[in-house]
């Protein structure tokens, strides 16, 4: 297990590079510059400018030193476009709101969309079932970019109970808005997987077995069944964690929450050569460890999987 | 400008022998009652890049810097000048400028504000090594020596402005400006503190470290949600700041931070969403406010060879410039009360006459007839059809305009291809000529019609369209050394008109929104410089 792990984690290297490399190539083909603006520059202030930012280099030197500067120093270069600011702290300073809200929002997502899963596999074919499906499939074509405008609409401006953005060091009121909307679609998938998983398993032999021993259905359920059943979700959950605590663009953008989701598409549109590599390269590093760390739980509650 | 200092200072006076007469909470000139709570929230439409005056490069950040910054002038509600630093200004010959700073004014830390202050941060503003975006702007001022210090070629020490002693400073051109105390008001001349910005390099403005030297100090910010600037009690104008607080959110969404204002969140909001704003006006008139706004809206037309053929003929724009139906742009696309354009400086610009261009004053009827008489006369119509290639960058209204151009145009057999493109690429694409129509607009740096004019004279970098007319260079050059140089302007723009060098769409308005008990707002101000130290909130009735 140890060996495989370790191994795991020397492959995540040079597919750490790589992910650099293509970044790093993608964002030199496309167009523009961080530093057009409509009036133009003068060349003399461009060229330092392009000096400043290592852009007058040779492109292997500026990847180098690029891959260099991350690996010895951590260092994740200036921000092209936030001058006063580099890019360890944007991140820094945004990356604990998303961490925050994501974390509340995986807890929302799994408890509740968990619940609703089970209960409605358990309550197969009862009122109970269908409106559990019918919930999760609403909430499932609910985009959070529909969500987040309606939620303001009725706590901030109808109702004046929450504050419709902001994030204020996180105290819970500006929370709770972001955590609904980023939460209900993920609560959905999780919900429509563990039903199908949890009937799945019901209707397996062993299950069977147990129920004719004369278990009590409870025992059946939480002893037998949930174990087994949370293997699908489970792998889910490693991406959704992820993408849940990397914020999401439309979370930051509709509730000025400051966190790091919005950089995604930010950073690209105004050609921030430095936060898109940053937050790319976070987002890479996230997913390859939640990866492996969602594999050794599958071999912790599957006996079938041995590393 | 002394007169100003001594009825400041009786008012002063009097209202200090008022004091007990007044309520604690009414306004010390209008009697108006006060509301206690004396804070200021407003949207910010993005995050500011930069909030150091000689980086800053667009308007969140510009706004944000008139409040914690104080340059040597500052203006009046209606946009004309006031003492800001400077208490007096005064040139014989308009190329050699002095400046007479105040004796009270201070840096946040207490430090007085010095005329070697300006000389630091004007200086940065030129050097090659600050690679400010905005050193251009220096250049356009006409400081001595300017465009060469930027460029690297003279040392930053020679640029024409030097400290005299503390409190004077001496400005000199390389060619006269009348215009030029102006100038002054821009964020790019506001000064820095240099032992701040020299212990602290980039990192100055960080709220721990940032000394400033206006009415407010930068208190804390949390990029892309907020910003809070508290009132300094170093200001020399302190005791007449009502206002004791201001917040920023950052709110890119307009219609959730519509909906954020509607629900009492915060005071005042422009950029509206697209189409919000006739019905805001007509709910809530007492809110929603359109004012004249120094930019203008134009087609830029690519004369230079790598455009259609057909552009180089002025036949052809001007029939393209006649089909453009303003009012259906303005009354029935954007409907927030811009003025169709038939020239290119804003009809606001201080001073400036707008010319009677001949065709403005034809019945769209008529324009449309001239229209195919003289597209035929170029050798074009349906019969020959000519294809354009249309960019423009992403907007809602940049989307609608074009589409609606491209329908006017259809009778003079006019194919017209949309082509949308995000900022960064139109950008390139523009200033690369490879399009025959690009959407444009231009907003004025400073407050008189060359602003607007210098952008086709045919050296200068941003004439994408590559406009060139001697006659237009020769007048330009002409008017920097006039006392009078308005009928030149209106000269300019009738050769404009002539050749249709552009094709003017609309002139700007700014629509927003703001808190009714907020009093004091300087609507009149076509270029949007507002300052909170001379706003005050009234308390509710």
């Amino acid at each position: 297990m140890v060996v495989y792990i370790i191994k795991r984690l020397l492959i995540a290297i040079p597919v750490l590079l790589i992910l650099i490399v293509s970044t790093f190539i993608l964002m030199y083909a496309a167009p523009g510059s961080p530093f057009a603006t409509e009036r133009g520059i003068p060349p003399a202030v461009l060229a330092n400018l392009q000096a400043q930012y290592g852009l007058d280099q040779p492109f292997h030197i500026q990847i180098w030193r690029y891959v260099v500067g991350v690996v010895t120093e951590f260092d994740f270069g200036p921000s092209f476009i936030y001058r006063d600011q580099d890019v360890n702290d944007l991140i820094g300073q945004g990356f604990p709101v998303t961490l925050t809200y994501g974390f509340w929002s995986f807890l929302v997502a799994v408890i509740v969309g968990g619940s609703l899963g089970i209960l409605a596999a358990v309550r197969h074919n009862t009122w109970l079932d269908y409106l559990a499906v019918g919930v999760s499939i609403g909430a499932q074509v609910l985009p959070n970019f529909v969500l987040a405008p309606i939620l303001v609409l009725t706590f901030t401006l109808w109702l004046g109970w929450l504050p419709g953005g902001g994030w204020q060091g996180g105290q819970w009121q500006f929370v709770i808005l972001p955590v609904i909307a980023l939460s209900t679609s993920f609560m959905a998938s999780i919900a429509r997987i563990s039903r199908a998983s949890m009937l799945e398993v019901l209707t397996s032999n062993y299950i069977r077995t147990a129920r004719a021993k004369g278990l009590p259905m409870r025992r059946v359920i939480f002893r037998h069944a949930l174990k087994p059943a949370l293997l699908p979700v489970i792998s889910y959950l490693g991406p959704a964690f992820v993408g849940m605590i990397t914020g999401s663009v439309v979370i930051d953008i509709y509730f000025s929450t400051g966190g790091i989701g919005q950089f995604f598409v930010a950073s690209a549109l105004n050609r921030d050569y430095g936060v898109m590599m940053g937050i790319t390269i976070l987002l890479g590093a996230l997913t390859i460890f939640f990866n492996l760390l969602v594999d050794v739980l599958y071999a912790w509650i599957d006996p079938k999987i041995r590393y | 400008m002394t007169k100003h200092r001594i009825l400041a200072t009786s008012t002063l006076v009097s209202l200090a022998l008022c004091q007990p007469l007044w309520a604690a909470d009414t306004h010390p000139v209008t009697g108006e009652p006060l509301a206690a709570d004396q804070t200021f929230q407003y949207r910010l439409l993005d995050q500011f890049p930069s909030i150091d005056p000689q980086l800053i490069e667009e308007t969140v950040g510009g706004h944000l810097a008139r409040q914690l910054f104080e340059g040597l002038l500052t203006q009046n509600a209606d946009g004309t000048l006031r003492p800001g630093v400077a208490e007096e200004w005064s040139s014989e010959d308009n190329q050699t400028w002095t400046f007479k700073l105040r004796e009270d004014a201070r840096w946040s830390n207490g430090d007085p504000v010095t005329a070697q202050d300006f000389v630091f941060a004007w200086r940065r503003a030129a050097d090659p090594a600050t690679a400010s975006e905005y050193a251009w702007y220096v250049e356009l001022s006409q400081i001595a020596n300017a465009a060469a210090a930027i460029a690297g070629e003279a040392s930053t020490e020679e640029l024409g402005v030097r400290a005299i002693d503390d409190l004077t400073l001496e400005v000199t051109l390389a060619q006269p400006l009348p215009y030029f105390p102006q100038m002054t008001v821009h964020y790019t001349f506001m000064p820095t503190h240099q032992p701040t910005v020299e212990a602290h390099g980039a990192a100055w403005t960080n709220p721990k470290n940032i000394v400033s030297n206006g009415a407010y100090k930068l208190d804390d910010m949390a990029t892309n949600e907020f910003v809070r600037l508290v009132q300094n009690p170093e200001y020399w104008g302190a005791d007449d700041v009502i206002i004791t607080e201001i917040t920023g959110f950052v709110i890119n969404d307009a219609n959730q931070a519509l909906t954020r204002f509607q629900a009492g969140e915060f005071d005042m909001m422009d950029d509206l969403p697209a189409g919000s704003y006739p019905r805001l006006e007509e709910e809530t008139p007492d809110v929603a406010h359109s004012v004249p706004r120094l930019c203008s809206y134009y087609y830029t037309v690519n004369q230079s060879e790598s455009g259609h053929e057909a552009l180089q003929d002025p036949h052809v724009r001007t029939a393209l410039s006649y089909m453009i139906n303003r009012e259906v742009i303005t009354d029935q696309v954007l409907k927030a009360g811009q003025a169709p354009a038939f020239s290119f400086t804003h009809w606001a610009t201080a001073d400036f006459e707008l010319p009677a261009i001949d065709y403005s004053l034809w019945s769209q009827h008529e324009r449309m007839e001239k229209a195919v008489a003289l597209m035929e006369e170029a050798g074009y119509g349906p019969d020959n059809p000519i294809e354009l290639n249309l960019i423009y960058n992403t907007s809602e209204n940049h989307k609608q305009i074009a589409t609606v151009v491209s329908q006017m145009w259809r009778p003079l057999g006019v194919t017209t291809v949309l082509n949308n493109f995000e900022w960064q690429s139109y950008l390139d694409i523009r200033g690369n000529q490879n399009f025959d129509i690009a959407r444009s607009a231009w907003c004025g740096d400073y407050n008189e019609a060359s602003t607007f004019l210098d952008l086709l004279t045919s050296n200068n970098a941003n004439n994408d369209g590559k406009y060139v007319n001697e006659e237009v260079d020769r007048l330009m050059a002409e008017s920097v050394t006039m006392s009078d140089p308005q009928p030149v302007y209106t000269q300019v723009e009738q050769i404009l008109a002539e050749d249709m060098a552009i094709l003017p769409i609309y002139h700007y308005t700014q629509n927003f929104v703001l808190d009714p008990t907020i009093k004091n707002w300087p609507k009149e101000n076509v270029e949007n410089n507002w300052y909170v130290k001379d706003i005050y909130r009234v308390a509710p009735e």
